[in-house]
């Protein structure tokens, strides 16, 4: 199931995410509390590298942290295996990626005109 | 005396697991409640005095062999050392085959998978010298020989194989006991393997499957901590990783 390839991407990705969610979390609250509205957010956001950066890394890191963990559980617990199991974490994978590449398009690119 | 024979004539109730190349029940049987007996003792009763044709499995009778392990109302123990006292529950005590194992008849599993996956983990010896070369020094407070003290007290019972959740869940993993026995030899001055083990304890049914719930050092009888164990492989593993990508 688990080698030590995949061991130790779902290890790093786990070190890649931890800062990325304490930043994600400390601007949220900052915003929510009254600090910043969705245009001012989308002002600093659209068209900068650094917060490309930022969510970027984070929608791989999670894709494939999310992806091999829903792949432990899915062959513990539901059985699956061989070529379904290996279908199975791709699709999560693609998933994951697609619809947070999605996001990191629309926060920083979308309507800036490339 | 009067208490002795009080004694001998309570009885209680035991279930016990049998199966004969079918689904298998519990039977239950009446025995002696006596103040001072073991599982096994209870298990050798009804084989010699009420069903000659119940299957179990002992040898030493007194903790070293690690034939005897079986499930003691739910839990997996080392049916010789275990007191009935200590494990009845309202007056009930059930006796299964080991979890995790196939059963061959009635309380004897096959342990075959158990040791085919020692082998799998190279929890084997590979010497390094010969006969002729003189022997390795190593000092009793040396780490690794520290370190592989603290794991080699293992009798091979296969209640830690029993207790594991992973092992239940995926049939691939190697287990606390042949991890913990790799381990053993990875602080092993004198072995050769190395590079071959960690191959082995990282590969697919390796130590990377542990999800480090220590149900093998819950109920490990001589209170071995193989999580520990794995957590050194998981170490060792990933120090290898980065010695070869330099």
């Amino acid at each position: 199931m688990l080698d030590l390839r995949l061991y130790m991407l779902q290890r790093l990705t786990a070190l890649i995410m931890a800062p990325l969610v304490i930043g994600h979390i400390a601007v949220m609250i900052y915003a929510v509390q009254g600090g910043l509205t969705v245009d001012e957010i989308l002002a600093r956001t659209q068209g900068s590298v650094a917060w490309f950066l930022f969510y970027g890394s984070f929608v791989v890191a999670v894709s494939i942290h999310g992806a091999i963990g829903l792949r432990v559980i899915s062959f513990e617990w539901f059985g699956l295996n061989g070529r379904a199991l290996q279908l199975f974490s791709w699709a999560v994978f693609a998933l994951l990626f697609g619809l947070g590449a999605k996001a990191v398009y629309a926060v920083t690119f979308a309507g800036v005109g490339l | 005396m009067a208490n002795e024979t009080q004694t001998m004539t309570q009885t209680m109730t035991v279930s016990i697991w049998r199966e004969n190349g079918d689904d298998g029940r519990f039977e239950k049987y009446e025995v002696p409640a006596r103040e001072n007996q073991t599982v096994l003792d209870v298990v050798a009763y009804v084989q010699q005095h009420i069903d000659p044709t119940l299957s179990y499995r002992f040898a030493c009778r007194v903790g070293m062999c690690g034939s005897c392990a079986m499930m003691v109302n739910g839990s997996p123990r080392w049916t010789c050392r275990t007191h009935v006292s200590k494990v009845v529950a309202n007056d009930q005590l059930e006796v299964a085959p080991l979890r995790n194992l196939p059963v061959i008849k009635d309380l004897a599993t096959d342990m075959d998978p158990f040791f085919e996956k020692w082998v799998a983990a190279e929890a084997v010896f590979h010497p390094s010298k010969t006969r002729h070369d003189p022997m390795a020094a190593i000092t009793p407070d040396d780490p690794m020989r520290i370190a592989a003290s603290e794991a080699i007290e293992c009798i091979n019972c296969a209640v830690c194989y029993a207790a594991c959740d992973v092992v239940e869940s995926n049939p691939d993993y190697f287990g606390p006991a042949a991890l913990n026995r790799s381990w053993s030899l990875v602080n092993d001055i004198r072995d050769d393997g190395q590079d071959v083990r960690l191959a082995a304890v990282g590969s697919n049914g390796g130590c990377h499957n542990c999800h480090s719930q220590q149900g093998c050092v819950q109920y490990c009888p001589n209170e071995l901590n193989p999580t520990l164990s794995i957590a050194g492989l998981k170490r060792e593993t990933t120090k290898a990783l980065f010695r070869r990508s330099r």
